[in-house]
C-alpha cells in the first residue's frame, strides 16, 4: 500500500486519509455579486490535470487536519506535502 | 469392463468452446486522409456506435475516428459490461432504454455476435432507506415504461440461489430491484461488431493517432492536430471518456468531469454457478458470469483522481471481501487478473452531451462508471445531433450548461458504483 506522508504525524498508510480534490480554490471574494455562470464553475468545476496536480488531503484517521499535496496523476506518486498556510506551489 | 451404451462419459466443457469464431477480417487500416466532414475523437464504443449511426441513419460515410491507441483498447476493453436501464429520473431512462431497445436489435443490426444475454440485474436493497429508494425507483421505472419489479429475499432467492439472504450478515439483503432486461454483452464483439459495419460503409478508423491540438478560427474548430498530422474537419465530436479534459484544455474550455481509476476484475473460469447480475450499492461490488465461465466482478472508483489505469490494492480488497459476504460460494475462487480503466465523473453521475463553445464542436463525456450500456443509446443520438446540427431531444437534458442553470440529473443512487 502506498504510503502518504502526512505533515503533522509522519508517513502513514492511504486507507488513512481521505481525498479532497483540487486544492487552492478559493471561496470567493463576493459572493452576492458573482453571476450564476460563475457559480456554476466555483461550485461545480474543477481542474482534472494528468501530471503533476495540487490537491487537498486529510488524514481522516489520524490528526484529521487537512494539508496540501503535489502529486503526479499518471503515476500516483506524491511529489511533496505542504501544511495549509504554505505557499501554493508552482505545478507547470 | 463394458459401459453400458446407455452411460454416457461426461466430459469436461473446454471454456469458450461455443463462442463464434473471429472472421477473417474485420477492418481496413487506412492512411488518414487531410480532411474530413466529420471526425470523432476517440476509437472506443461510443466514437465507433455513433460512426456506425452517421453511415447507417444519415448516409454520413466522410468520417474519421481517430484513436491514440488501438480500437477499443481503454475502457471499452476494461468494463464489467452490464447492460441496464433502470435510472432513477426521466432523461435517464429515456436515454437508457432508448439504447436497451437498440441492445435487443444490436446483433441483427451489426451481422456479428455480440452474445447479448438478457440475464436479468438484480440491485440489492440492505437498509431501510435503500428499500425505500430502490421501490421509489422501481415505480418510476414503470412510469417510464422500464420494466422493473421490487423483489423480496425469498424471490432474491430464487432468481439467484447463491446470493446469501441470511440475515446475521454486515449487510442483510432486504430485498432488490430486478430488472429482467437487463443482460451482459461481449465488449470486444460489439466493439468489433460497430468498426467493421463503419469501416464497410468507408469510414476512416484511425489508430495510432493522438490528437495534440485543435486548430479553430472564431467560435468553429477547422481541424485537429493529431501525431499523423493535421486534418481538417467539418465537425468534430469528442469521445474521449477519462481524457476528455485532455482534449478540451487544449480547446480553453472547462468540463466539470474528474477522471478517476475503476477497477474490475475476473476470477479462474468456473462452471455456470451465477444465473443474473448482482449489484450492491452498499458494499460496492457488482457481480455476473461471463460467457466462458469467469466471475466479472467490478469495484467502486478510487477517490484519488488518476490517469494511470490502475488502481489501489486495498480497493480490491474491500471489494473482495463485500463479494465473499453475499456469495459465500466464491470464497475459494481463485482471482485469475484485475484491471483499471479512467472514468470522467460527473457532479451528478449523468453524462455530458452536447454543444459546447464552439459551434461545430460536440462533446460526449462523463459517462462515469456507466458508459458500455450506453453505447448503441450515445451513438444513434450523437450521430443525430451531428448530422441535424440539432441536438436529439434524448441527449438535450445533458447538456453542459445544466451546470449553470441548476437542471441537475442526479442520479448518484442508480449510477448504483460509488463515486
Amino acid at each position: 500500500m502506498q504510503l502518504i506522508e502526512c505533515p503533522w504525524c509522519g508517513p502513514r498508510e492511504e486507507v488513512e486519509f481521505h481525498y479532497g480534490g483540487q486544492a487552492h480554490v478559493p471561496y470567493p471574494d463576493n459572493p452576492a455579486e458573482l453571476t450564476d455562470e460563475e457559480w456554476a464553475h466555483y461550485v461545480f468545476f474543477r481542474d482534472n490535470t494528468k501530471g503533476r496536480f495540487a490537491e487537498r488531503w486529510n488524514h481522516t484517521v489520524g490528526c484529521r487536519r487537512w494539508f496540501n499535496a503535489v502529486r503526479d496523476t499518471t503515476t500516483y506518486r506524491f511529489e511533496r506535502v505542504s501544511r495549509l498556510d504554505d505557499p501554493k506551489p508552482v505545478t507547470s | 469392463m463394458r459401459l453400458d451404451p446407455s452411460h454416457t462419459i461426461r466430459t469436461p466443457r473446454t471454456p469458450g468452446v461455443d463462442l463464434p469464431e473471429h472472421p477473417d477480417f474485420l477492418w481496413r487500416n487506412p492512411e488518414p486522409q487531410r480532411s474530413y466532414d466529420v471526425v470523432i475523437v476517440g476509437g472506443g464504443g461510443h466514437g465507433l456506435a455513433t460512426a456506425h449511426y452517421l453511415a447507417k441513419n444519415h448516409g454520413i460515410t466522410n468520417v474519421a475516428v481517430l484513436e491514440k491507441g488501438w480500437l477499443a483498447g481503454g475502457n471499452m476493453a476494461r468494463n464489467t459490461t452490464l447492460i441496464r436501464s433502470n435510472y432513477l429520473w426521466d432523461e435517464s431512462a429515456a436515454i437508457y432504454e432508448h439504447s436497451l431497445k437498440l441492445w435487443e436489435g444490436l446483433e441483427e443490426d451489426l451481422g456479428y455476435p455480440i452474445l447479448f444475454s438478457q440475464r436479468g440485474v438484480l440491485n440489492l436493497a440492505h437498509t431501510l432507506q435503500d428499500v425505500r429508494d430502490s421501490v421509489r425507483r422501481v415505480e418510476a421505472n414503470k412510469l417510464n415504461g422500464v420494466d422493473a419489479e421490487w423483489v423480496e429475499p425469498d424471490e432474491v432467492r430464487k432468481i439467484c440461489p447463491i446470493v446469501n439472504t441470511s440475515t446475521d450478515i454486515r449487510y442483510p439483503v432486504l430485498g432488490a430491484t430486478y430488472q429482467p432486461r437487463a443482460g451482459i454483452a461481449k465488449h470486444d464483439y460489439v466493439a468489433w461488431g460497430f468498426a467493421r459495419r463503419a469501416d464497410e460503409a468507408g469510414i476512416d478508423l484511425i489508430q495510432d493517432c493522438e490528437v495534440t491540438g485543435f486548430t479553430t478560427e472564431g467560435n468553429r474548430v477547422t481541424g485537429v492536430r493529431t501525431s499523423r498530422g493535421d486534418i481538417a474537419a467539418g465537425q468534430v465530436a469528442l469521445c474521449a471518456a477519462g481524457h476528455t479534459t485532455v482534449l478540451t484544455d487544449m480547446l480553453g474550455f472547462r468540463v466539470p468531469v474528474q477522471s478517476h481509476p475503476l477497477q474490475a476484475l475476473v476470477s479462474e473460469l468456473l462452471e455456470p454457478v451465477h444465473p443474473t447480475i448482482v449489484m450492491s450499492n452498499a458494499v460496492h461490488v457488482y457481480v455476473s458470469q461471463a460467457h466462458k465461465g469467469e466471475l466479472v466482478m467490478g469495484a467502486g472508483v478510487d477517490s484519488y483522481n488518476g490517469y494511470g489505469q490502475r488502481g489501489a490494492f486495498h480497493i480490491i480488497e474491500r471489494q473482495m471481501a463485500a463479494a465473499v459476504e453475499l456469495f459465500p460460494v466464491f470464497a475459494r475462487a481463485h482471482l485469475l487478473r484485475s484491471w483499471g480503466g479512467i472514468v470522467d465523473v460527473s457532479p451528478d453521475a449523468s453524462p455530458i452531451v452536447g454543444r459546447t463553445p464552439y459551434d461545430n464542436l460536440f462533446l460526449n463525456c462523463g459517462w462515469g462508471t456507466g458508459g458500455f450500456k450506453a453505447t448503441p443509446g450515445i451513438g444513434w443520438c450523437l450521430a443525430d445531433t451531428i448530422a441535424n446540427n440539432e441536438l436529439h431531444p434524448t441527449v438535450a437534458p445533458f447538456s453542459l450548461d445544466r451546470f449553470v442553470t441548476g437542471a441537475l440529473v442526479d442520479e448518484h443512487g442508480a449510477a448504483a458504483v460509488a463515486h
